[in-house]
Parts: C-alpha cells; sequence; structure tokens
C-alpha cells in the first residue's frame, strides 16, 4: 500500500522505564475498547514512531503521486478531461497537505518529513515509481491504484488513532470519487477505437501487478503487520486486503472486455474466490530499494521543485520579517 | 448598459461576436494551460493548490466563453473543437498569456498583469449588452478577484521580500511589460463591441488597470516601467513562438487519433 514499505523495515528496540508497563497495559486497554487515541494522550514510543513512519509514508506517497498524473495534465484530450485531471492532482497534493498535518500532531514538522524524503531517506508507495505512458495510464491509475489504496485506506478509518483516522474519512470519500472518474476513463476507451481499447489494455498490462504489489510483502514475510493489527493501526492483513482487491477487480476487467494479465487466474468455487499466479516479489524489492524504472526521476523532479522554490519561501519568510507574519501582502482590490 | 437601452447600440455580426468572444476563451485557455503546467512542481504544497485552484478557474471560464463562442457561430463547432482543431493562427489570446513559466516570479508577474486585464474586463463585461457574455463574465469576475488577490500578493511579497527575489520579478516585470500595450490599446474590433455596448470603452479599462498595477507595483517596491513599443498582435492571430509549442502539447492526442471521443 501507500505504506507497504513499514512491512520490510525495522524499528527500534522499546525503552522502557518504571511506570512503563501499567501505562502499556492501560493504553492496550483504551484500543482494545476502541477508544481513539488522541495528540495529548501518553502511547508507547513504538506506536507514536510506527504511525509517523506510516503517515509521512503515505503524505510521501500523496505527493510523489501528483507527478505521474501530472504528466499528463497539459496533454489531456478533451477540456473536461483536463480538468477532472487538475482537479485530482490537487486533490492529492491536498491530502499530502492533511497527512502532513496529522504527522505533526505526534510531534514532527512537515518539513522535517520533506527533508527526509528529498534526502533519499524516506520511503513512498512503489507504485509512483512506474511511469504513465499513454493516455490510458491515467484511466488504469484511477481505477487500480485509486481502487487498490481504497482497500487499505477504509479500514484506516477507524484507525486507533484519531487524526490519521478523521484524516482518512476525508481522503477515502475523494479517492473513491477518483476512482469511480478512472473506471469511466478506461470504460470510454474500451468501448472506443480498436487503437483505444489496445491502448486501454497495454495499461492494465502495466499496472496490473505493480497494483497487487502496493499491498505490501505477504503476510508470512511482513515483519510488522502483528503489532500494528494489536494496535489497531491496521485492520486486515496485506494478503486480505490484496485478495478482497483481486475478487472485486476482476469482474471489473471482464465489464471492461480486458484481460488480466495473469494465466494463471483462476475462480476458485469452494473458497469463492479468484486466485491469482505468483507475484514476482524481486521487482517488488527492486522498486523499493531505488531501482525502479522512475525512482529516480520522481527524486529529482521533487529535488528540483523544492530547490527552485527556495527563493520563494525565503523571500516569504523575509517579508513575514518585515511585516508581521499576518501582513495581507495584497493591495486593494 | 442595461438591456432597456440595448436597442440604442447598433448590433454586432456574429462573426464580430464571434471573434471577440474567442479573445476572451482563448486568453483563458491558454493562461489555464500554462499555470497547469505547475501541478507538482510548485514552490510549497500551498502553491501546487493554489495554482491549480486558478487554472481550474480559467479552464474553466474558457470551456463557457468557446462554447458559446461556437454557437455564435452557428458552424457546430463545441469546446473541444474549438480547443483542439484550430492552429496557432486562429487562436485570439493575448500575447502575453502564452509566455512561458520561467520561474515562479516569472509566473506571478505574468498573472498579476494578465489578472489585472481579466479582472477590469470581466466586471465591465458583467454589463454587456450581450446577455450571454454578460452572464460568463459576471461568474469569472469573482474568479479573477481572487487570483488577483493571490498574484498581487505574491507580487509584493516577492518584490518586498530578499535582494533576490526582488531582481527576479524585477528582471521580470522589465521583460514582460512589453506585452501589456496589447491589452490595453484598442483595435477595430474592441472598438466596434465598445460601440455595441457589448464590451467597455477600452480607455476606461486602461484607466482601472493602470491604478491597480500601479498600487501592485509602489506595494512591491518596483519602478513602473518604461514604454516599450512593439505591437503584439495575439489576439488577431500574430502570436509569439511560444503559443505553437503549447498548443502542440495541448492538441496532440486528439489530433493523433481524430474521430473519436474520450
Amino acid at each position: 500500500m501507500y505504506t507497504q514499505a513499514l512491512d520490510s523495515a525495522d524499528t527500534a528496540a522499546p525503552q522502557g522505564d518504571a511506570d512503563e508497563g501499567g501505562r502499556r497495559e492501560r493504553f492496550q486497554g483504551r484500543i482494545d475498547r476502541d477508544e481513539k487515541i488522541e495528540p495529548k494522550d501518553w502511547m508507547p514510543q513504538e506506536y507514536r514512531q510506527t504511525l509517523i513512519r506510516q503517515i509521512a509514508q503515505h503524505a510521501h506517497s500523496e505527493i510523489v503521486g501528483m507527478l505521474p498524473e501530472g504528466n499528463w495534465i497539459t496533454r489531456a484530450p478533451s477540456l473536461r478531461r483536463k480538468v477532472v485531471l487538475i482537479a485530482k492532482v490537487q486533490d492529492e497534493g491536498g491530502h499530502g497537505m492533511y497527512l502532513y498535518s496529522a504527522a505533526e500532531t505526534l510531534g514532527v514538522s512537515r518539513g522535517a518529513l520533506i527533508e527526509q524524503l528529498l534526502a533519499g531517506r524516506a520511503k513512498y508507495s512503489s507504485i509512483f515509481n512506474y511511469p504513465t505512458l499513454t493516455w490510458a495510464d491515467i484511466g488504469a491509475i484511477g481505477w487500480l491504484v485509486d481502487g487498490a489504496a481504497i482497500m487499505n485506506q477504509i479500514p484506516l478509518c477507524r484507525c486507533s488513532y484519531g487524526p490519521y483516522a478523521r484524516a482518512m474519512v476525508r481522503i477515502c470519500k475523494e479517492e473513491s470519487f477518483h476512482q469511480r472518474q478512472g473506471y469511466e476513463l478506461m470504460l470510454t476507451l474500451a468501448r472506443g477505437s480498436a487503437a483505444q481499447r489496445a491502448m486501454a489494455q497495454d495499461a492494465l498490462n502495466r499496472w496490473w501487478w505493480p497494483s497487487l504489489m502496493m499491498f505490501g510483502p505477504s503476510d508470512a514475510h511482513s515483519v510488522h503487520t502483528a503489532q500494528s493489527l494489536r494496535w489497531k493501526i491496521k485492520r486486515f492483513s496485506n494478503d486480505e486486503l490484496r485478495q478482497k482487491f483481486i475478487d472485486v477487480t476482476v469482474p471489473q476487467a471482464q465489464y471492461l472486455g480486458l484481460t488480466v494479465p495473469d494465466p494463471e487466474l483462476r475462480w476458485d468455487e469452494p473458497a469463492q474466490h479468484y486466485r491469482a499466479g505468483p507475484i514476482a516479489w524481486s521487482e517488488f524489492h527492486a522498486v523499493l530499494k531505488g531501482d525502479g524504472p522512475c525512482n529516480r526521476e520522481r527524486l529529482a523532479a521533487r529535488r528540483a521543485a523544492h530547490e527552485a522554490g527556495r527563493w520563494v519561501r525565503e523571500a516569504a519568510a523575509a517579508y513575514a520579517d518585515k511585516h508581521g507574519a499576518d501582513a495581507v501582502a495584497a493591495p486593494s482590490g | 448598459m442595461s438591456s432597456a437601452i440595448a436597442a440604442e447600440y447598433p448590433a454586432a455580426t456574429a462573426e464580430e461576436r464571434c471573434e471577440y468572444t474567442l479573445r476572451l476563451a482563448d486568453t483563458s485557455l491558454v493562461a489555464g494551460q500554462r499555470l497547469a503546467e505547475w501541478l507538482g512542481h510548485g514552490p510549497a504544497l500551498e502553491e501546487d493548490l493554489a495554482l491549480g485552484n486558478i487554472a481550474l478557474d480559467l479552464i474553466g471560464q474558457a470551456r463557457l466563453l468557446l462554447a458559446l463562442a461556437g454557437r455564435v457561430e452557428g458552424r457546430g463547432r463545441d469546446e473541444d473543437a474549438l480547443a483542439f482543431w484550430r492552429d496557432a493562427a486562429q487562436f485570439r489570446n493575448v500575447s502575453l498569456a502564452e509566455q512561458p513559466n520561467g520561474d515562479f516570479g516569472r509566473t506571478i508577474v505574468r498573472q498579476c498583469l494578465l489578472d489585472a486585464w481579466q479582472l477590469e474586463t470581466y466586471e465591465s463585461l458583467a454589463g454587456s449588452t450581450d446577455v450571454e457574455l454578460a452572464g460568463i463574465a459576471a461568474k469569472a469576475a469573482k474568479e479573477c478577484r481572487y487570483h488577483w488577490r493571490y498574484s498581487a500578493g505574491w507580487l509584493v511579497r516577492l518584490g518586498d521580500g530578499t535582494e533576490e527575489s526582488h531582481r527576479r520579478v524585477s528582471e521580470a516585470m522589465q521583460d514582460l511589460w512589453r506585452f501589456t500595450d496589447e491589452l490595453l490599446a484598442p483595435d477595430a474590433l474592441d472598438a466596434r463591441m465598445a460601440e455595441c455596448g457589448i464590451a467597455p470603452p477600452a480607455a476606461a479599462i486602461r484607466e482601472r488597470w493602470e491604478q491597480r498595477v500601479a498600487g501592485a507595483l509602489q506595494a512591491a517596491k518596483l519602478p513602473w516601467p518604461a514604454h516599450q513599443h512593439y505591437p503584439w498582435h495575439g489576439k488577431r492571430g500574430v502570436h509569439t513562438e511560444a503559443l505553437g509549442h503549447l498548443l502542440a502539447t495541448l492538441q496532440q492526442l486528439p489530433r493523433a487519433y481524430p474521430g473519436v471521443s474520450w
């Protein structure tokens, strides 16, 4: 998912003091009673750190995710599609903002998190390291990538940490709107000319497997799932969510008249599930490590924007110093 | 220019109305396309969102105006036919709108000069004898008020920020000022539209534009630039080199796959 790297990294050992045991027990009790944990409440250090990393990865994913779709804004094939795409990319920037704000409630600044991203020390979803080569990729991202994101994020609306859960409620509403827009775009192509259908099929071919990888490593190899489930940061395992996504998405592909690029895909009648073939985990780990098709370009674009904007941010700060932070710079009118 | 006295004005031909509407439509479309290039690359997240908002407003205005121009023209062309299937020489935007973004300061200078003109123009057009145009203009004027607050606000912060920011916007202002005369100097069509009660008289727009821009320049500690003579004629279809590249990107997909819907 947007936070898939959590499952393959390790955390520092917990630190304890005399009261730690009792506090931890009371904390877990609150979680077990489905109470929300709020910023000023006591929380174990590892809970705080796990959340910071998860929310930051999610925020970074939104920001980096603006790039592959932004790649087609100037080339959208109708004015309606153009405004829909601009609004979507803008929503992603907005999601990044709420999420950075949610992370700030845990005591880390947006600036510090962005520095980590630009330094290559923070992760973001592997999916945004794939290129958008045709217009159909914009449909495929909405349909598959946002579809996969929703599978993961709906349960996060019930996450034990209040500010994150509340941010997710709004984000999920917008994501599901994006998912429908993406599917509608795919449907238009699938019902269009032969060239448009080929474009749609090609996009599905390229985005299917990376979308399944968004859910992170299989449960057998996921190191943090159990603890995150106990803390109700996570509600379902990676494999459960991946299966849910496959079950929902395969019939959607059939409705489009497109072929899921998995020769081993079959319907398991007794279990009432679609069974997918094996995922190429070596590709997943390569992308996560920085060796995906666009890792370098994505980070370079973020760094270039940050560097090119430095003088602007400095000017805004200098102006605020001269005139007071609340000074309204606009002249009349 | 209420409808009660509309009868006192001579009637513009459909061709004149279409041509004038395209000037407004294409200016919004081209400026919106330029601003949309910023998404994901702005100096801060807030600026990405703000520039995206303004791009959305401008392209929204363009859609309404292009549809109107198509109806007035009466040849069955809709917003997309007009946006994607005309060549540069058929575009009627003012030359300022098509100028490349450059750095954030240059974009702000371009927008500031353009926003002031669009704001004054749309506010006046809200009282046009062309009721359809008046309706679109009333909505656009509200949007342009926000655009102006944003761009003028940044002009002031950059002009009165650091030495570097002052130098950058100052250079951009010196460079882009040469395109402002086209906004303000009426040609035969502008004069005809004013005569027909459709558009405001150019002199009134010039006066209000100059007053507005002078206020922003003063607050930004920038001098009023020297007058630069070169008659740009974007609104008559004679553009700078920049427009061809912008349109090559904008129009590529529908032209590569003609006759399909998207």
